[in-house]
């Protein structure tokens, strides 16, 4: 199948959804702006994506803007919404236990049927933060079905950021800002429209299903050059190398301290973060006494409960939740999953109600080689 | 795709009070194919489940090779293991399991088993006595050291009675506290080293216990020059899977679910003792 990107219009951008519907996925999520803020609600049609919208994003702070003359509707860079929740719920039924009159056990899986939906408008971060969430969730020998169920229910059509945040910087980390892989189709937005690619086999399908007219030289190019821009824009960054074995040099270093005493352990970086993975279960028994459910529920490590042991917590002091955190996203990940935990969306900086900023917390971390003093 | 979450069910056979707050569950498998297909490895655990209530991850102390009901010993901490204290002959609950590493038995064969326990994190190791002592040619000698609290804290005290009389067979038992019927020692199960007959050559050595406990034992053992390749220890984190998945049991780059609760100490060794892991 002919795989060349094509150009689609401004005003066909509804023909592209029906498209997709026709492909099976009748289930529309897209951005939309609910309560000053874009996140990812089920649409009908082109006229519901945020147009002229721009966000502004410093630590501690996310703003949109409205632009009148601009006709773009992917102008901005991802909201406190990732892709997760669609693939990872905030809190699901795994099973339900039904108990008969004489007390024997009868255990159920929870349904799992997901009506199929097609996500317009995913960011290079979170197609990045997927593929992580796979491994963690589909590893042997234990894969997880509601996350497999959710996942394949999926159709994602990814849009190439040509506007990062200043809390931006998938550039140093390799994720962004172009969606290299992971998407079904890929669009890069354009004043007269998007040039689109298709990334799999139903994505290129539904492409050819359009009739679209290949998207010239030009188009390509000037694509390529604002993701570039978007590139070189960013102002923050990780250090590109492992820093594995220079985070667990300094797991005494006095800076943990010092921003132990700025954090409030509120877990905001946790909920927004598109790689966390960690969840707490918990039994919900009916109030007819017959059956009971047992629930996942996203959990954060900067709860108490997340390492309580009984008789103490594994993790008691701020600057210890806030060192597993940084360490385990940084340092252990690279051992678990064979990469870095961050994908560089930003998401923490922006929503961290004190701003802490973990380009900056590494650096300070770095900043002195004296790691034991 | 089979959900690894969901548990199968087994009915309470047999329940035994240790002491007033420690109780063992025999539990048998309902479905006869299930039982069939178990099979389990010392040092391993299932996640046993009450009605309504919970998962908790309990220690198998059952025979690899026995075919009877699974037993767990369990002490009444919380909500869910003080629930599972109420439990009675015919009761149904739920098992998955069983998860994890267990002890090194390849490694441990021809050679000396030391195994030195403290506190109440002695349920790991119990498997793997037993284990040695129903294959006792393939061991060379069997050292027992094991420090409790209080003198009353000893559950399997007449078990372990038995196993002093065996041959080959050295046990040391010491309490924080004595009492008036306590023969053994008084003080940490560090003590015991003195008066411990430990081949630093011959000897596989496996912990279990408070990780401050293992940790001032891995250096006694050190200090008698006893090989860091030679010792194994068992670890317990908070655990709400068992299966890799919920995160809580994370320790450094490990998931002590998964890749513990035994550890080769040269793995462990960055992560014991540091605060916060
Ligand atoms: C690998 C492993 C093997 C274990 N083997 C045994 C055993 O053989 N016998 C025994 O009595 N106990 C054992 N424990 C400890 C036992 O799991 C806890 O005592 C139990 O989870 C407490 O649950 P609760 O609901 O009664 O207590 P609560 O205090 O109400 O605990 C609430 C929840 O916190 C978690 N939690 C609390 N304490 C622990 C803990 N120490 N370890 C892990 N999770 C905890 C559990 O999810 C628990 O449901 C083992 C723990 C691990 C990790
Ligand atoms: S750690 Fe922060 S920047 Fe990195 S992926 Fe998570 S939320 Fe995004
Ligand atoms: S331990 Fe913390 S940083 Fe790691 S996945 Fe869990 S919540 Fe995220
Ligand atoms: S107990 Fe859930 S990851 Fe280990």
């Amino acid at each position: 199948m002919e795989t060349s990107a094509r150009f689609l219009p401004r005003s066909s951008v509804d023909s592209l959804f029906d498209a997709i519907r026709h492909e099976g996925f009748s289930r529309l999520v897209g951005p939309v702006v609910r309560d000053g803020a874009i996140v990812y609600r089920e649409i009908a049609s082109a006229a519901d994506l945020p147009r002229g919208m721009r966000d502004r994003q410093a630590p501690g702070t996310y703003r949109l803007e409205s632009q009148d003359d601009s006709v773009r509707t992917f102008s901005w860079a991802n909201g406190p919404q990732a892709l997760k929740p669609m693939t990872f719920a905030p809190r699901e039924a795994l099973w339900r236990c039904e108990r008969d009159e004489s007390g024997g056990l009868g255990f159920r899986d929870a349904a799992q049927e997901h009506e199929p939906t097609a996500v317009i408008g995913v960011r290079a971060c979170d197609l990045a933060a997927l593929q992580i969430q796979e491994q963690h969730f589909l590893k042997p020998p234990y894969p997880d079905p509601h996350y497999a169920a959710r996942r394949s229910s999926l159709f994602l059509v990814a849009v190439h950021c040509s506007h990062p945040a200043d809390t931006c910087f998938c550039a140093s980390t390799g994720d962004g800002p172009r969606a290299e892989s992971g998407y079904d189709l890929a669009m890069s937005e354009l004043d007269e429209g998007f040039v689109v690619t298709g990334g799999t086999d139903r994505g290129r399908a539904v492409l050819a299903s359009m009739g679209l007219d290949p998207a010239s030289s030009l188009q390509q190019d000037k694509a390529d050059r604002e993701v570039e821009a978007a590139a070189l824009g960013q102002g923050r960054s990780l250090p590109s190398r492992n820093l594995k074995d220079a985070l667990y040099a300094r797991l005494e270093h006095p800076h943990w301290d010092q921003v132990g005493r700025r954090c409030l352990s509120c877990g905001n970086c946790t909920a927004v973060c598109p790689t966390c993975f960690c969840h707490a279960e918990q039994d919900e028994p009916a109030l007819t006494g017959e059956t009971s459910e047992h629930l996942r529920q996203w959990d954060s490590c900067f709860t108490a409960v997340h390492s309580y042991m009984g008789h103490f917590l594994v993790r008691e002091e701020t600057r210890l939740r806030y060192r597993q955190w940084l360490t385990h996203k940084l340092a252990s990940w690279h051992e678990q999953y064979g990469r870095s935990g961050c994908v560089g969306c930003g998401r923490c900086i922006a929503w961290c109600p004190v701003g802490i900023d973990i380009t900056a917390e590494v650096a300070a971390l770095m900043e002195s080689g004296d790691a034991q003093s | 795709m089979h959900n690894p979450d969901r548990p199968v069910e087994v009915e309470v056979v047999e329940r035994v009070a240790e002491t007033p707050s420690i109780y063992t569950l025999h539990l048998r498998f309902t479905d006869p194919e299930v039982a069939s297909a178990y099979r389990l490895l010392p040092g391993q655990y299932n996640m046993l489940y009450l009605y309504g209530v919970g998962e908790v991850p309990i220690s198998i102390v059952s025979d690899p090779d026995h075919e009877g009901p699974l037993e767990h010993t369990i002490r009444s901490v919380g909500r869910v293991t003080e629930g599972m204290e109420r439990l009675q002959v015919g009761d149904r609950m739920g098992l998955r399991g069983p998860y994890g590493r267990g002890w090194p038995l390849e490694e441990a064969e021809g050679r000396d088993v030391v195994i030195v326990t403290g506190g109440l994190g002695c349920a790991p190791v119990v498997s793997m006595i037993r284990y040695v002592l129903s294959r006792r040619e393939r061991f060379g000698r069997l050292v027992i050291l094991q420090g409790v609290k209080h003198t009353d804290d000893l559950i399997w005290r007449r078990q372990y009675e038995r196993w002093q009389a065996l041959p080959n067979t050295q046990v040391l038992l010491a309490a924080d506290v004595g009492g008036p019927n306590w023969p053994f020692s008084v003080g940490k199960v560090t003590v015991l080293f003195n008066q411990a007959n430990i081949d630093r050559d011959r000897s596989i050595v496996m912990l279990c216990g408070p990780e401050v406990m293992m940790k001032a034992s891995i250096d006694r053992l050190l200090a008698l020059n006893v090989p860091p390749e030679s010792m194994w220890l068992s670890i317990e984190r908070n655990m709400q899977c068992g299966i890799g998945h919920c995160g809580h049991c994370q320790v450094g780059p490990y998931f002590v679910c998964q890749d513990g609760p035994v550890f080769h100490y040269p793995a462990l060794r960055p992560w014991l003792g540091v605060t916060g892991f």
